[in-house]
């Protein structure tokens, strides 16, 4: 069989098996030979020990989730085999390691016993494991053998050149026992890419809210490490200094948030990342931004909560946190990114929010996002303007009044060492000038003010079209029955399960919004118009995507929830819709089988 | 923005030109008049330029002191007062910051940032007002009120040690250390004058007494003298002997020593941010990730 899509996974050993990495450089030449690919992975919170893998999903057209059954299980030990072996489809491949297990009577799939972690001690390559198996995979399901060697060769050789040679020499073991070992062909064979196929970029979506900051011209990042964000902080610490950018590790998220506020008033594009316990920490500090009307981007990468909850896992539960977290009336732009692609453009996007309208933008990713890599063609670095705050003109400076009630509520940001405008900012409500004031008019005057930036900023991006605004997938709503809302990274899963029964047939369609808030209410009521029910499947216990639309729009809608630390899955998305319809006497069609060849897309 | 464009005003002078519209809120014969006097004098003396000076605040009656002066200010949340200096000093070092605030503040509510802005060593001078009280919330025992102290916090009296804000600055590794006293403007002025010339983070701990909650000027005038006239100011542990002095409240400057500023320092460019980097190659960064 021939797979246009092919699902693999690789389950190992923390620290021992280098599992991540393997499916890192299967990733990079798979994108290379002109695949897309979308990857997932987990790792325990410890450093050494404990099981990690690492997905990858292959594909000829845009792969936009992690998929449902795997169609082919590297395990490197017993215990990979334990965890993963029932996601593997009852055909599927199995490649393991028989010196570490046996496989079980009753098996329905086809193993390869490939001894990578003698094959390595024989050829003296301590830590050639996971190349053996690479090797020995593209020999079995058909990964483009030349390009991974010479991605292997490009990438690890690049930070450890002397080992080159050796590298060579696993992978091509791993390729060489399975042309020694094997008669015929594996049963699933992934097909061979479209070579007319431009390679894409690969990246995680940490990486992709870097480079979108860095084109919307942020020079100056603060952080504290926390998972799911630190390589965020560590991707700026790399770059922002050739960037003529600054970055500082700060003692604690109070101090990130507060240095990011103090270099924007000092001018700056300036944005922090952090993670639930993190984003907490910085409520306080949020509010001040928004009263004294400073321009700062914030990225939470959600994980699983509350308090510690469980870092390495993925959660879609601090919407009300980025919603309501500051106290006061104090409205704050929420944005969600759902690809890694939408990444980039949702942080320039929160760039252009912040500066256009002075108030504090929330970017929401989660763990599952953050470090899940995928391929995206080039961005268009122009679908997003660059701008910068409105700054005093030469009649501004005569009588300067930094906080000028204004039509729009946005006045002049006068900036220090570039402006001859000086004016003391505070958190303390002020009149016009930024003194203190605690009249009942001008705290009336100041609070509308900065409501209305806010209903000037919902105003201007109801009608966003993707990929900045809503994205919408499946049949047209008017002739759908059942409709799925859904937000940050459940986009994906959402959009692949759609796709695919509205390709069959299914009346369903899909909107995703990017802007949280403002709400582009309209938009998600007009899709709803004439839809019998919508399920708004998320991460979270309560539903707070969901009671966030119902609160803006008093429609009833169907929560779908899960929450135990990882992603839906297509195949939970399409069971819930397909149970609606039957439920609702629509003469369903046949729901499609996850993974049969050429479903996809 | 091109550099010609920048702003600038002309010099001024005189410290009245420092003074803003904005009348103080303080009480009468609080201490943190005669350090605002300090300061506009310092001020004046430095020849600062209003549109090329910060003043940054916490929260606290010594932190309105940004909405008296005629610079550029920003009154932040309570204890965030360095971080946010650090950020704006970082974003444009051609900036002179100065970090005001007061002992709850600094040593309490913001004392986790003191030892890490200390250590960055950014060329910020941080004038602490310590009235050994809470004041804007009317009287409340703070970090530096001494043991036994009797508020409506604290009717049994205080069981806590106060903080001493001196020896922990040096001991964080602060290159400019020195303490003054609101009753002694002139001195002061010099002090905040040594603070602001210095290249790195000059702590000024100031003692401003608070007369309607905690009046220690007769207390203050008593054991307040000068640092012995051969102090060494380059010899970190007799700075640290004299803070932990007792029997007296040693004024003067502690110590001083010059290394690198967090602005020197290769992570940070030594020019405005915002000059930095427009033509910076996003595409270029993309193009890796194929």
């Amino acid at each position: 069989m021939i797979a246009e899509t092919l699902l693999v996974r690789l389950g190992g050993e923390s620290g021992i098996d280098n599992a991540i990495s393997a499916g890192d450089v299967l990733t990079r030449s798979a994108a290379r030979s002109g695949y897309h690919v979308h990857t997932f992975r987990t790792y325990p919170a410890e450093i050494k020990g404990g099981p990690v893998m690492f997905q990858l999903r292959v594909g000829l057209r845009t792969v936009h989730s992690l998929g449902d059954e795997l169609d082919v299980l590297l395990a490197f030990n017993q215990e990979a085999w334990d965890l993963h072996h029932k996601a593997l489809r009852l055909d599927g491949i199995l490649i393991y390691d028989p010196d570490e297990h046996d496989v079980p009577e009753g098996f329905q799939g086809t193993a390869y016993g490939v001894p990578f972690d003698r094959m390595g001690r024989d050829l003296n390559l301590r830590k050639g494991k996971n190349l053996i198996a690479l090797g020995a995979l593209s020999a079995l399901v058909g990964f483009d053998f030349p390009q991974l060697q010479e991605t292997v060769k490009d990438l690890y050789g690049r930070r450890r050149p002397q080992f080159i040679e050796s590298n060579r020499i696993a992978l091509l073991a791993g390729f060489q026992w399975v042309k020694d070992h094997v008669e015929g062909e594996a049963p699933i064979r992934l097909a061979p890419p479209h070579t007319a196929h431009e390679s894409e970029l690969v990246m995680s979506g940490n990486r992709a809210i870097v480079a979108g900051a860095l084109a919307a011209g942020c020079r100056f990042f603060a952080g504290y490490p926390i998972t799911p964000a630190s390589d965020i902080l560590e991707e700026m610490a790399s770059r922002l200094p050739g960037a003529g950018g600054a970055v500082l590790q700060t003692e604690d998220e109070i101090a990130a948030i507060g240095s990011v506020v103090g270099a924007s008033v000092a001018g700056v594009k300036a944005m922090t990342a952090t993670s639930g316990p993190g984003f907490s920490l910085m409520q306080e500090t949020l509010g001040l931004a928004t009263m004294a009307e400073v321009p700062v981007v914030v990225v939470n990468s959600m994980r699983a909560g509350p308090s510690t909850g469980m870092p390495t896992k993925m959660e879609q539960a601090d919407l009300n946190i980025a919603l309501y977290g500051g106290h006061g009336e104090a409205p704050r732009i929420v944005l969600a990114a759902r690809s890694v692609e939408d990444c980039f453009y949702q942080s320039m996007q929160a760039f252009y929010l912040s500066e256009t309208f002075q108030m504090p933008v929330i970017l929401l990713v989660d763990q599952s996002l953050s470090h899940r890599t995928e391929t995206l063609p080039m961005p268009l670095i122009s679908t997003v303007p660059v701008v910068e705050r409105i700054r005093p003109s030469p009649e501004d400076t005569e009588d300067y009044k930094r906080y000028r009630l204004t039509e729009s509520g946005i006045s002049p940001m006068g900036v220090p060492g570039f402006d001859a405008t000086p004016f003391t900012a505070t958190g303390l409500e002020h009149d016009e000038y930024g003194a203190p004031n605690y009249t009942p008019d001008m705290h009336t005057a100041q609070l509308d003010k900065r409501g209305h930036k806010f209903e000037i900023a919902a105003d201007a991006l109801c009608g966003l079209e993707p990929p900045l605004g809503c994205n919408h997938y499946g049949v047209p709503e008017q002739e759908a029955e059942v409709g799925v809302l859904a937000w940050g990274s459940t986009a994906g899963v959402v959009h692949e399960a759609v796709e695919e029964m509205a390709a069959d047939g299914v009346p369903v369609a899909a909107l995703i919004p990017a802007v949280i808030n403002p709400l582009p209410a309209d938009r998600i009521m007009q899709f709803a118009s004439g839809l019998k029910t919508i399920i708004v499947p998320e991460v979270n216990r309560t539903g707070q995507f969901a009671a966030w639309v119902k609160a803006h729009t008093e429609m009833h809608l169907l929560s779908l929830t899960k929450y135990g630390g990882l992603p839906f899955t297509p195949a939970e998305i399409r069971a819930k819709v397909m149970e609606h319809l039957v439920s609702r006497s629509v003469k369903p069609t046949p729901e499609p089988e996850p993974v049969e060849e050429g479903t996809h897309g | 923005m091109a550099k010609k464009s920048r702003a600038t005003t002309k010099p001024i002078l005189l410290p009245k030109d420092f003074k803003s519209h904005v009348k103080p809120t303080w009480c009468p014969g609080c201490g943190d008049f005669g350090v605002l006097a300090s300061l506009y004098q310092a001020m004046a003396q430095l020849e600062l330029d209003l549109a090329k000076t910060v003043i940054v605040s916490g929260i606290g009656c010594s932190s309105r002191l940004p909405f008296f002066v005629k610079t550029y200010g920003f009154q932040t949340a309570h204890g965030r007062v360095l971080p946010v200096a650090v950020g704006v000093k970082t974003a444009n070092p051609d900036l002179t910051v100065l970090a005001v605030g007061g002992d709850g503040d600094g040593f309490s509510i913001g004392g986790g940032h003191l030892a890490h802005a200390v250590r960055r060593n950014p060329d910020i001078t941080y004038v602490v007002m310590d009235n050994e009280i809470y004041g804007l919330t009317k009287g409340q025992t703070s970090p530096t009120s001494p043991l036994g102290f009797k508020t409506k916090t604290t009717p049994y009296g205080s069981s806590d040690v106060p903080i001493n804000p001196m020896a922990w600055a040096l001991a964080s590794g602060v290159s400019f250390a020195a303490r003054g006293f609101s009753g002694n403007p002139k001195f002061l002025t010099d002090l905040i004058v040594q603070g602001v010339q210095h290249p790195g983070f000059s702590f000024v701990q100031t003692m401003s007494p608070c007369p309607t909650f905690n009046n220690t000027y007769d207390l203050w005038r008593d054991k307040i003298q000068d640092l012995p006239e051969d102090h060494d100011v380059t010899d970190r542990m007799q700075a640290l002997a004299q803070a932990f002095r007792d029997d007296a409240i040693p004024v003067g400057l502690f110590y001083k020593e010059v290394r690198p500023t967090l602005e020197s320092h290769t992570r940070v460019t030594d020019h405005p941010l915002r000059d930095g980097g427009r033509d910076f190659d996003v595409r270029a960064l993309l193009e890796t990730y194929r």
